[in-house]
């Protein structure tokens, strides 16, 4: 069970404070936050993408590939890349440079984004979210997969003789996840390809949360790739705690009532007892945390948001010595009753051994450069998927 | 058969457009000829839920069995009272929460109170107008209460209910008894999605 941190890096006024930090302080907050991730022992920091204020985090490769040189085992992900208003092209150039330099330590997970004047900022319709999505990638999976692509499609200039560089680590690209909230053909996307499906498990009742991974996990086993109780999901979640539930609930009401998204809305008991927020003691969060699998059968990964909505480093970081503290038995919690057949989430590690296995990839990933003829490194065909 | 559902945005209680679905649901079930369920669905207790759904995108419990009283219903009867000449904000943000296609090929009864005849064409302005966009099934036949009809005898308001009624319940016979309105109903094989 992977056990993680996500952060969607709003830049919010403190209200209990009145201060807004700067971007330059959020975004070393951030660093901070994922270096604490890997000291309390945690799996996975993962980062959104955003192209309007108050977030800053436009550019997810630049800020996890920092994080990677100041980190050793911590796996780097995304809450989400937008794969619709994105270029293809770049993400399978980009991640394939961040695998590289964190030593394959990176996943990501493909969004569409809920921010509608991004698609025509970045010269896209709206309407064409879905068919975005789902060409993007196609042609992402293609880049990654074929050495040398020759591609035509609806949303982007056509590609003949193209090869992405760098190729992917040892020619097994990062694992993807599909993360969406409530559409059902993004599940069937994910599992058509075998990949991983996140629901983000914030702003929705869990009975939907249910549904949607429930249908991921039938037309996982429909596409062919197992039982349905091995597919990959994973889930969101959010806290709030201190060893005392009132003081968690104290502190953190002027921040739930001012937070983006939810704030002014329902009041803080109507949304933890509509959604999977948990404000109370460490004993609390972990029951609730532990509760999920009920609904949605034994998973893989989870992720929690615990940054945002003005709350200062310092709390954040206490946040994480809690989170800290019962992570070992979190992990008991989630390990007790698993059955064998169930994976654990796929790693550049194990898929490194799969494709190796299968024949995909040699025995000894060896360069294929060669800088006595001058030849291109690329040439081979098909020797590196 | 299944259910009709009676949507009133009434924000008084007891209130007259309450009243109104009431009447016309007890009509309904007369001109129907067939025992057949009526629920209620009223706005006024579900105010507070539609606004943060609005806000957050959360759907508290009792709005989202709401909403499945009504993707389930073989009919509805919607009743609003008419405020500056169109229906409620409350009525309206009800029917702007509702997912799309809920209301597609739905048969609905419009229905209006106000308080003086003067308001009755706001039904053929803004009700009619909003439930055609929605694409449901606008019965022929709508009915309008100002305040004095309530106690009026010559007002005919009985009549126009039961004439109401009766176009109403042969949409809702006629109408083949599918519920398909549901999120995943549109689900595509991926095969088929990929070559789109």
């Amino acid at each position: 069970m992977q056990i993680g941190v996500m952060s969607v890096s709003d830049i919010t006024r403190d209200p209990t404070t009145g201060r807004t930090p700067t971007e330059n302080e959020r975004i070393r907050a951030e660093v901070a936050v994922a270096k604490k991730a890997e000291d309390i022992g945690l799996d996975v920091y993962a980062i959104g993408e955003h192209h309007n204020p108050p977030f800053f985090s436009s550019s997810p490769t630049t800020t996890l590939a920092y994080i990677a040189a100041q980190t050793k085992r911590l796996i780097l992900s995304t809450s989400t890349t937008l794969i619709t208003t994105n270029d293809p092209v770049k993400i399978a150039e980009d991640y394939a440079m961040l695998q590289h330099l964190a030593d394959g330590r990176v996943d990501l997970t493909m969004g569409r984004g809920n921010t509608g004047p991004v698609y025509p900022w970045f010269g896209k319709d709206i309407r064409d979210g879905l068919s975005l999505a789902i060409e993007n990638y196609a042609l992402l999976r293609q880049l990654w997969d074929e050495e040398v692509v020759d591609w035509e499609g609806r949303h982007r200039t056509p590609l003949h003789g193209f090869t992405s560089t760098p190729r992917p680590l040892e020619g097994v690209p990062p694992f993807v996840w599909h993360g969406s909230i409530r559409t059902p053909q993004i599940a069937e996307q994910a599992a058509f390809y075998g990949d991983g499906f996140l629901h983000n498990n914030i702003f929705w009742p869990m009975d939907h949360t249910k549904r949607m991974v429930q249908l991921y996990r039938q037309r996982w086993e429909h596409h062919g790739h197992g039982r349905a109780d091995t597919a990959i999901v994973g889930l969101g979640g959010q806290f709030f705690m201190r060893p005392n539930s009132q003081d968690a609930v104290n502190e953190f009401r002027p921040y739930f009532d001012e937070a983006p998204v939810y704030g002014h809305g329902p009041s803080m008991e109507d949304f933890t007892e509509q959604t999977p927020l948990t404000v109370g003691s460490p004993q609390q969060v972990l029951e609730r945390t532990l509760s999920f699998r009920d609904d949605i059968g034994d998973y893989q990964r989870q992720l929690f948001l615990i940054d945002h909505a003005g709350l200062p480093l310092k709390t954040v970081l206490e946040q994480m010595d809690l989170l800290g503290e019962i992570l070992p038995e979190m992990r008991r919690g989630f390990a007790e009753g698993r059955p064998e057949h169930v994976p654990d989430a796929p790693t550049h590690a194990s898929r490194v051994l799969v494709a190796r296995a299968e024949g995909r990839i040699p025995a000894e990933h060896a360069a294929s450069a060669d800088d006595v003829t001058g030849q291109s490194p690329y040439a081979t065909e098909g020797s590196n998927r | 058969m299944s259910h009709i559902a009676v949507v009133t945005a009434g924000t008084s209680n007891p209130s007259s457009t309450q009243l109104l679905g009431e009447r016309l649901g007890e009509a309904v079930t007369t001109a129907l000829g067939e025992p057949v369920e009526l629920r209620s669905v009223e706005i006024r207790t579900l105010a507070a839920d539609l606004v943060n759904r609005q806000l957050t995108h959360v759907p508290s419990k009792a709005l989202t069995e709401a909403f499945e009283t009504l993707a389930t219903a073989a009919g509805v009867i919607a009743v609003t009272p008419i405020w500056n000449a169109s229906y409620s904000g409350l009525f309206k943000m009800f029917f702007d929460s509702l997912d799309e296609g809920v209301m597609a090929r739905r048969p609905v009864l419009v229905a209006a109170t106000g308080g003086t005849q003067r308001h009755s064409l706001a039904i053929d302005h803004a009700l009619v107008p909003l439930f055609f966009y929605l694409k449901a099934t606008v019965s022929p036949t709508s009915v309008f209460a100002a305040t004095a009809d309530w106690g009026d005898a010559e007002s005919g308001l009985d009549t126009r209910i039961r004439r109401a009624a009766a176009d109403f319940a042969e949409l809702v016979r006629a109408r083949p008894g599918q519920d398909a309105a549901d999120e995943f109903a549109d689900f595509v094989d991926f095969s088929e999605l990929l070559h789109r």
